[in-house]
């Protein structure tokens, strides 16, 4: 039997899923590991709502196969994860501490247990002093932040956050960030939810894409991103640019400039030649795409 | 910890918390405590008309040979020897108003009363103090003081109801038991199901719409939070209806031994109570799956509360028919209504407390109840679950036959 420190938090093979005639979500597969935040990206209409409810066992696969933690979906595996839905809301009428209470305890937690963790958490997000406030009374950022606490009260091993930064200030954004990296730090499965390309570059370790209910990428975004280069340096210097060997083309931007250069040149080729030049540099950098030009570039090339 | 008991008591505490359930509770007993208050207010302002000087009524007897006034009661009726010297004693106040047997009253029958007081009518007890004075002074000495009291009040009737067989028939009691079982019954019912249900429907419909929805239904199945519900929202409303028993009970307590004789005599059978609890059960359980199917296909409450009204209607049909339910125990829609499962409860409850229903159609019917429920519960969560995150648009009928298809 395999160690349940080795198997993957959430294992998805194969599955499709139509409504009425439309295909939503055509034979995809992927692994999200422990330890990992994991993005699943795509526009709006993509698919990603539906792969996520079928992760959740919300909605059947017509087919395909899916696993939590090495087991096939159930109503036990449902205590395991923890969602937050991209669209918010909570009981208006209930306090802070019996919506928490009340929606942890539907994850299998004992109310006892569920009321001294909402503690700990609404500690942790300087919010102690709200906890018997009602739900309505609060702002829209603390409600959303609620609902995050609601997503990760019962210690899941795998947590769902669907576009987790919508409508947050920046000054809460950077708090969900750093909670969720701890979350990541203490060997748990993450899938972040989006359509921001920016989020995802900052935060997850692999990516998933899906556009149209197919999979267009999958795997590392650092491997990803070196695979996707576009064979370019971006460069900022005083004085005149020498003529320099195995450059195909040149961008001018505002602060800087963009060198293309050819096959059998490195970068540290072009690097090598400018310090020989005695060049001023002020910025040297190997352009890697982003997300969102290798997203655009996959959509246009069908 | 079972997830559809945490569901039944979330639901159960929230509806017993809330300000509607709490209102509706308590405005029938206090409603039942101001109308028994008001009914004591005038009755003592009632009895405050014959205080002291109202105890005392004088009389002129110019027909001759009543003189008896032993057997008045709490009235002392005082001999005058004119009418001008019962004027005097009116006025004065020694009396509180009086009559005069007329001279021809053997042959007329009349009695010239006079009072200072304006009024509607005669008061009731000074009528019947007045006729047992005359009863008592024409007929005493004639006939037996027996056959005198029998003339004061001359029947008393005990009703008996026979079967087709002429046997003393079980079920006993009145019309008004008749009547009054099957609309107490649909009382309760109603308000059971109005409180209950339109809860859920109006609960189901908040969460669609806050979504929170989405988080029950990724922690619990979509069968665990419709059953939750439905029991949950269920024994709040029998609290309530528990709760209304126990205050009646006590305030029939409280009640003047009139009010309490009228009930007295209301003798409900055993068996109809009992059956009364099942069909309120069963009506109970088939109106909230049937609602909860409502509360999962529609966007938001009001459209809930509208699809509803076409259940409630066929629902209070039998209301309508009682009198023909009660007629005509064979026709063909007496039947139809008898175990067409939504009419079912208020039909079966009228024709018990009437007993004319043969045992086989009350198991039918309580049959046709059980799998009807049996039946849309297992369809219902079937395709809960689709359409519980379905917002905005109603689904057509196709579509829920089609999801229900493909379920």
């Amino acid at each position: 039997m395999k160690k349940v420190e080795d198997m993957n938090a959430v294992a998805v093979s194969g599955i499709c899923k139509s409504f009425n005639t439309t295909l939503v979500v055509d034979n995809i597969s992927f692994d999200v590991r422990r330890g990992e935040i994991f993005g699943l990206i795509g526009p709006n209409g993509a698919g990603k709502t539906t792969a996520i409810r079928m992760i959740m066992d919300i909605i059947k696969p017509d087919s395909g196969e899916i696993s939590i933690l090495g087991e096939r979906l159930s109503e036990i595996t449902k205590n395991q994860i923890g969602y937050l839905p991209e669209e918010r809301g909570l009981y208006r009428k209930l306090t802070v501490m019996d919506s928490l209470v009340y929606l942890a305890s539907l994850k299998g937690i004992t109310s006892q247990v569920a009321r001294s963790r909402a503690e700990e958490l609404l500690k942790r997000i300087d919010m102690l002093p709200h906890k018997n406030k009602k739900i309505e009374e609060l702002s829209r950022g603390m409600g959303q932040f609620i609902q995050f606490l609601v997503a990760i009260i019962h210690d899941p091993q795998l947590i769902i956050l669907d576009e987790p930064f919508a409508g947050l200030d920046p000054v809460n954004t950077e708090l969900l960030k750093e909670v969720t990296l701890e979350l990541r730090n203490q060997g748990k499965a993450i899938i972040l939810s989006t359509h921001r390309m920016n989020e995802v570059e900052e935060l997850c370790d692999r990516i998933f894409m899906i556009h149209k209910g197919q999979n267009v990428l999958y795997g590392e975004l650092a491997e990803i991103k070196s695979r996707y280069r576009n064979n370019s340096i971006l460069l900022d210097f005083e004085g005149e640019l020498p003529h320099l060997e195995g450059i195909t083309g040149k961008h001018d931007y505002r602060d800087h400039i963009e060198l293309f250069f050819d096959k059998e040149t490195s970068p540290h080729k072009i690097l090598e030649q400018l310090m020989n030049q005695e060049i001023k540099i002020n910025r040297f950098e190997v352009s890697t795409p982003s997300l969102n030009d290798i997203f655009i570039q996959l959509v246009e090339k069908e | 910890m079972n997830k559809t008991y945490l569901v039944i008591k979330h639901e159960f505490i929230k509806l017993v918390r809330s300000k509607g359930y709490i209102i509706i509770s308590l405005l029938f007993p206090l409603l039942a405590l101001a109308v028994l208050g008001g009914y004591q207010l005038i009755q003592r302002i009632g009895t405050q008309d014959t205080t002291p000087e109202a105890l005392s009524i004088g009389y002129v007897d110019e027909a001759g040979g009543f003189d008896d006034t032993s057997q008045t009661g709490e009235i002392t009726f005082t001999r005058y020897q004119s009418r001008e010297e019962t004027t005097e004693a009116l006025i004065a106040g020694d009396v509180s108003e009086y009559f005069v047997i007329t001279p021809d009253y053997i042959s007329t029958g009349r009695i010239d009363r006079f009072t200072l007081e304006r009024e509607l009518e005669m008061s009731g007890s000074t009528r019947n103090a007045v006729r047992n004075f005359l009863l008592n002074n024409l007929l005493q000495g004639q006939i037996n003081d027996e056959i005198l009291e029998r003339a004061k009040a001359p029947a008393w009737f005990a009703s008996t109801r026979l079967d087709e067989t002429g046997q003393v028939s079980p079920e006993q009691g009145g019309v008004l038991s008749v009547f009054l079982v099957p609309y107490i019954f649909s009382l309760l019912f109603w308000i059971a199901i109005l409180t209950s249900s339109f809860t859920l429907i109006e609960g189901l419909g908040e969460e669609k719409e806050s979504r929170v929805m989405e988080i029950l239904i990724s922690s619990v199945s979509a069968r665990q939070l419709i059953l939750g519900k439905i029991i949950g929202l269920g024994a709040g409303g029998l609290l309530q209806i528990i709760f209304w028993f126990v205050s009646a009970s006590f305030i029939a307590g409280l009640a003047s031994s009139s009010i309490g004789g009228m009930f007295g005599t209301l003798e409900i059978p055993v068996r109809l109570i009992i059956f009364g609890i099942a069909y309120f059960i069963l009506g109970y359980l088939l109106f909230a799956v049937l609602f909860a199917g409502i509360g999962a296909i529609v966007p938001n409450y009001r459209e809930g509360q509208q699809l509803s009204f076409f259940i409630i209607m066929p629902g209070i049909m039998p209301l309508m028919l009682i009198y023909f339910l009660v007629e005509n125990p064979d026709h063909v829609i007496t039947n139809i209504v008898t175990f067409f499962p939504i009419s079912t409860p208020i039909a079966s409850m009228i024709r018990l407390a009437v007993g004319n229903i043969p045992p086989w159609q009350i198991a039918l019917s309580m049959l046709s109840l059980v799998l009807s429920i049996a039946g849309l519960f297992f369809l219902g969560t079937k395709i809960f679950r689709t359409f519980l995150l379905m917002y905005g648009k109603r689904p057509g009928l196709r579509e829920i036959i089609r999801s229900l298809r493909q379920a």
